[in-house]
């Protein structure tokens, strides 16, 4: 059985609200392209390249961020609290490592897809990223992360207002501060070292690096993927609180 | 048979079971009944694992509930008293989510599926959204869900709530028919008529305790047959009766606004817990 269970529940939602789904993806990362990419950066150039080759991997590293964590976060705080689908996988004979994985992966497939059009979309822009393989991951890495920070916080939340409220102390200040939009070098040196605590950081820094063909920093991966192992066990011993 | 030994809860200071002592024999038609507060979802919450007891110990077939989880997992259906389908998904996917969690295999899922539609008479809306449904059908739905993995334990918590009279009484054969072939129930209910048809083993519990066990007919017992409904000054007071001769003098010695009649399992509530279900 394993994660199938939870995957394919995912996938028929998906695929029912696929227009809906395609639709949110698409709306923001094209607004910050419009208006970052073109409208405001259309003569910079930063370290020596144009502000929309510079911007892109940012906006891939926030959308992954966001749909991953917001496809479980919104959803599964809701299932829990209000509608209490959630009971249905806790009383049945899934084990709460399966559920966690499950949901855990399907929202990082949400973020790999939003991701997916943001690449489909620069390159429409005439903006030629250098995907690889270290690229896919990397991104892959950041929509688990973010996931699973989604799952934990559904948990620990009780009520869909305080949800509203960590995605705007969380969520919202990361996208803007982690070398996203411009780069993290241009902080004071306090706000750049908190900076670099932050998943995000190392997430947009990794992508971009790659996207300029000049690989990545194994830096970027430990500190993913130590983001990665600390959600995941909080998502897990929280899910076990439930299940008494 | 499931045994709860000293079972208790506390949420802050206050125990809301305290030291529940419950065996419930396999096959029995078990009924929870008892006001607002009493403790009864805090006791079904902990049977189904999704309430850590403070104290005591659950027993299946003799073995403790958290050596045997997944077993016990396997054994057990719900209906919960809100509705706990996914409303983006239809009646059939909902069933087969069900199916897929309790590793049921392709061709075995997709037959009882088909089975078990036709059971709560939901074939032909199979393909329909779960925001579509009626709540009665909802109902029945979730009913079909419950037994699909052919559970040895149903527990339902309020599982009529909401419905009209024609929609229950449906409900009530589904169920009738699950206990006669083999089932165990474990039911709470806010509607006394229903547990009194239903159950033929009912505890009273009132703040986290139970204070009655019996069949209906036992706990019926506990008061007289007779009872006299005595309204005055806008309330209504209630006396009871062994025999009806001694109700209708008494009646006639008070005159005024009465109404004799034979007592009902409510009766024995608001006689045993004084304020009656749902206060």
């Amino acid at each position: 059985m394993g994660i199938m269970p939870v995957i394919w529940q995912e996938w028929i939602l998906f695929k029912r609200k696929f227009k809906t789904i395609s639709a949110g993806a698409l709306v923001s990362p094209l607004l910050y392209m419009l208006a970052f990419g073109l409208g405001l950066g259309k003569d910079l150039e930063v370290n020596g390249q144009p502000y929309l080759v510079f911007v892109i991997p940012g906006i891939i590293a926030l959308t992954t961020m966001n749909t991953s964590y917001s496809s479980i976060a919104v959803l599964l705080n809701i299932h829990r609290i209000y509608d209490k689908t959630f009971e249905e996988f806790i009383i049945s004979p899934l084990s709460m490592f399966n559920f966690t994985l499950g949901k855990v992966i399907a929202g990082a497939l949400r973020g790999m897809y939003a991701g997916a059009i943001i690449i489909i979309l620069s390159f429409l822009f005439g903006v030629n990223l250098n995907i690889n393989i270290w690229f896919i991951i990397l991104m892959f890495l950041n929509a688990l992360i973010f996931a699973g920070v989604g799952f934990y916080a559904a948990l620990i939340i009780d009520s869909h207002a305080n949800m509203s409220r960590f995605s705007t102390f969380v969520i919202t200040p990361m996208i803007f501060l982690c070398g996203t939009f411009f780069p993290v070098d241009n902080m004071p040196l306090i706000v750049k070292k908190f900076i670099y605590f932050l998943p995000l950081t190392h997430a947009s820094q990794g992508l971009r690096s790659l996207a300029r063909g000049d690989g990545f920093h194994w830096m970027n991966i430990f500190v993913m993927l130590t983001y990665l192992i600390v959600v995941f066990i909080l998502g897990l011993r929280e899910v076990y609180q439930v299940e008494s | 048979m499931i045994e709860l030994k000293n079972i208790s809860r506390k949420f802050a200071d206050k125990y809301v079971v305290k030291n529940l002592n419950l065996k419930i024999k396999s096959g029995v038609f078990f009924g929870l009944l008892g006001p607002n507060g009493a403790g009864k979802t805090t006791t079904i919450r902990m049977m189904l694992t999704l309430l850590r007891p403070t104290g005591g110990k659950i027993l299946i077939e003799g073995k403790d509930l958290k050596r045997n989880m997944i077993d016990y997992k396997r054994k057990l259906g719900l209906v919960a008293q809100h509705i706990s389908l996914e409303k983006e998904m239809s009646a059939r996917e909902n069933l087969e989510l069900h199916g897929r969690l309790h590793n049921l295999k392709k061709e075995k899922r997709e037959k009882r599926i088909k089975e078990l539609m036709d059971f709560v008479g939901l074939w032909k809306h199979r393909d329909k959204l779960i925001k579509q449904m009626s709540g009665g059908m909802k109902r029945r739905l979730m009913i079909a869900r419950a037994i699909m993995h052919r559970p040895k334990i149903l527990f339902m918590d309020e599982p009529t709530v909401g419905l009209d009279p024609a929609s229950r009484r449906k409900i009530w054969d589904l169920l009738k028919d699950l206990n006669a072939n083999g089932i165990t129930i474990f039911m709470t209910t806010h509607y006394i008529e229903e547990a009194e048809i239903l159950c033929e083993d009912i505890a009273l519990m009132d703040e986290g305790e139970i204070i009655a066990r019996g069949t209906p007919t036992e706990l019926k017992s506990r008061v007289g047959r007779f009872v006299l409904e005595i309204f005055n000054n806008g309330k209504t007071e209630y006396k009871f009766f062994e025999k009806r001769e001694k109700a209708l003098d008494f009646a006639n010695e008070l005159g005024g606004n009465v109404m004799l009649r034979e007592n009902t399992l409510e009766d024995v509530f608001i006689k045993l817990t004084d304020h009656g279900v749902g206060d």
